[in-house]
């Protein structure tokens, strides 16, 4: 009965830490729902970015500004979308390529922003985790104080998401992914669309990254890198069971995939998988949900092409045997 | 109205490929004028529609719209008063979206920051049940489960809801089947009527070209070689249409398409 008891208790710890980490990346994938799914563009930087953010906000929650951290992180955000998208809208560089250039820029970027080092710690710095666990102290909620912080900071951006997506610009942003000649017939420029889109994405990318910092207490370069694919593959589980419904059901499915797939990698992890899997576990998902339709679709060719194979053979064998 | 003077275009120049598209094209069309073009392919029907709406820059000329100069105008500045239908029904509006957001971004009305508003949503469904093909009832759903035909004629509405100084047709109809072809002719008829649009409509039916509008243009080589209207117009047959190419070109018309939908 004890040992039962404890398995409950692990399981819902862990639980937890997979809803609190999912929700975390979820922003990412909350993020990348607006440059990949709405407009059409696979943004590259993402990893540079998550970076970025968390770099920007612990150098500022460690100059003893905990609150200030998450704007600035935010703009700092905003700041590299603009960059890429600049390129790939007014530069003529190619919209993946943009994102890898930015991205490898970033890097220079982060570790300056970092004060020319590839780690820092914030252990006995002030964040907004920390503020509002010494704030909860001796409430129930006390030991929910991260899922708490998380939850608010999804809730506010699901939640201007959806309302954002239904303005004029939203909608002009949507149908820029779909037909860029039909919002330039309707006299928006898609170049415009195209910047704000990727400007607010990064924007939430990099609060994505400041909240991981904050939440673990560090920051090392490395933080954000497989976020694009470990975040792509979230949205993918998340439209294989949410499919393309109405904006919002589409939210909550991008944030449900966010957290099954920590969940399942979480579970794997208690089954001695090795930390170091996540990355391969997300890219294998990313591979799965892209070409699993495709090759769904090609399937009865397959079948055909076989069969015919099959035919000629022993066609060829009687025609062999009758000579 | 619509002025176009010495318009040139060459695509590829300086290579092997150079082709001359539009040559000293120079045009007036009057308001309330409905043009049809006929031209063999390659002649430089699309091309004039390109540089008219602003695909591409001409190379030399000038543009003047309703006495404004829209020669260097961006072509989404440009879509503000031309409105344009291409052959291929799928172009014309985005997918993923309703049939009602098409409409509210085509309407472009309210701030970039307001929702569709319920007046909007009424107003936009009564201009849908004009279309009379049972869209109003689903206005909510994405225009991707749509027809072509029915794509179409959505993005005739979309392209008229504010009544542009010019409405560009190129061979909207063609790829549609025949029945859904003759609805959405009967509906750009009526709706050019009542707004009393300028319109210039490519068509590669000869008789079409001749029953439609007040005004034919013939192209040939990137150039006009045949404008006909008034009395004269209506005296011609698709056979004198022929015979004129033939004299004005130097050369029988040898296109199939346009020899066989007479």
């Amino acid at each position: 009965m004890s040992i039962f008891l404890d398995f409950l208790k692990s399981a819902s710890s862990l639980g937890e830490t997979a809803l609190e980490l999912g929700l975390t990346g979820g922003l990412t994938v909350l993020a990348l729902f607006l440059s990949y799914s709405m407009l059409n563009v696979c943004d590259l930087s993402t990893d540079g970015c998550f970076t970025l953010g968390a770099a920007v906000g612990a150098v500022v929650a460690l100059s003893g500004h905990p609150f200030l951290s998450i704007p600035v992180a935010m703009l700092a955000g905003l700041i590299s979308g603009f960059v890429t998208a600049f390129l790939q809208t007014k530069m003529g560089v190619d919209s993946l390529l943009s994102g890898i250039i930015v991205n490898t820029a970033l890097y220079s970027v982060n570790i300056a922003v970092m004060g020319n080092s590839s780690i820092l710690n914030m252990n006995k710095t002030d964040t907004v985790f920390s503020i509002l666990k010494s704030n909860l102290e001796g409430t129930v909620f006390a030991v929910h104080y991260k899922l708490i912080v998380i939850l608010v900071f999804v809730i506010l951006v699901s939640v201007f998401l959806a309302l954002f997506l239904k303005t004029r610009i939203g909608l002009a942003i949507r149908a820029t992914g779909n037909n860029p000649a039909m919002v330039r017939s309707s006299s928006i420029n898609p170049v415009m669309t195209t910047i704000i889109g990727l400007c607010i994405a990064n924007t939430f990318t990099a609060l994505s990254g400041c909240l991981m910092a904050q939440a673990q207490k560090s920051v090392n370069i490395d933080i954000g890198s497989g976020m694009v694919t470990i975040a792509l593959a979230s949205l993918l589980i998340g439209r294989t069971f949410f499919g393309k419904k109405k904006i919002p059901v589409q939210i909550i499915g991008a944030l449900i995939g966010a957290i099954i797939f920590r969940l399942v990698y979480t579970i794997a992890l208690r089954f001695n998988m090795p930390a170091y899997m996540l990355k391969a576990i997300s890219s294998v998902i990313v591979v799965l949900a892209i070409s699993g339709p495709y090759l769904k679709s090609r399937f009865p060719l397959l079948c055909r092409k076989l069969q015919l194979a099959k035919e000629q053979k022993t066609a060829g064998k009687e025609g062999s045997r009758n000579a | 109205m619509l002025k176009l003077e010495k318009i040139n275009k060459t695509f590829n120049a300086g290579t092997i490929n150079e082709k001359k598209a539009l040559s000293d094209l120079s045009v007036h069309v009057k308001k309330g004028d409905f043009i049809s073009i006929i031209g063999a392919n390659g002649a430089g029907k699309s091309t004039l529609f390109n540089a008219i709406a602003g695909s591409f820059l001409t190379d030399s000329g000038k543009i003047m719209l309703d006495g404004e100069d829209i020669t260097m105008m961006a072509e989404h500045k440009r879509a503000k008063k031309i409105g344009r239908l291409f052959q291929d029904p799928m172009l014309g509006t985005a997918p993923d979206i309703s049939i009602e957001e098409n409409l509210a971004l085509a309407a472009g009305r309210g701030g970039w920051l307001s929702a569709l508003s319920k007046k909007d949503r009424e107003l936009f469904r009564e201009k849908i049940a004009l279309l009379n093909m049972g869209l109003e009832d689903r206005m909510t759903q994405p225009v991707g489960l749509l027809s072509g035909g029915q794509r179409q004629a959505l993005t005739l509405m979309m392209a008229t809801i504010n009544p542009p100084k010019l409405l560009l047709l190129d061979e909207h109809t063609a790829a549609l089947d025949p029945a859904t072809s003759e609805k959405v002719l009967e509906l750009t008829k009526k709706i050019i009527e009542e707004e009393k649009l300028t319109c210039l409509m490519i068509t590669h039916n000869m008789q079409s070209a001749l029953d439609l509008g007040n005004r034919t243009f013939m192209m040939h080589q990137g150039g006009i070689i045949l404008d006909i209207e008034g009395e004269e117009r209506k005296n011609t047959t698709v056979n004198d249409l022929l015979n004129m190419f033939r004299e004005r070109s130097g050369k029988a018309l040898d296109n199939d398409r346009m020899l066989l939908s007479r």
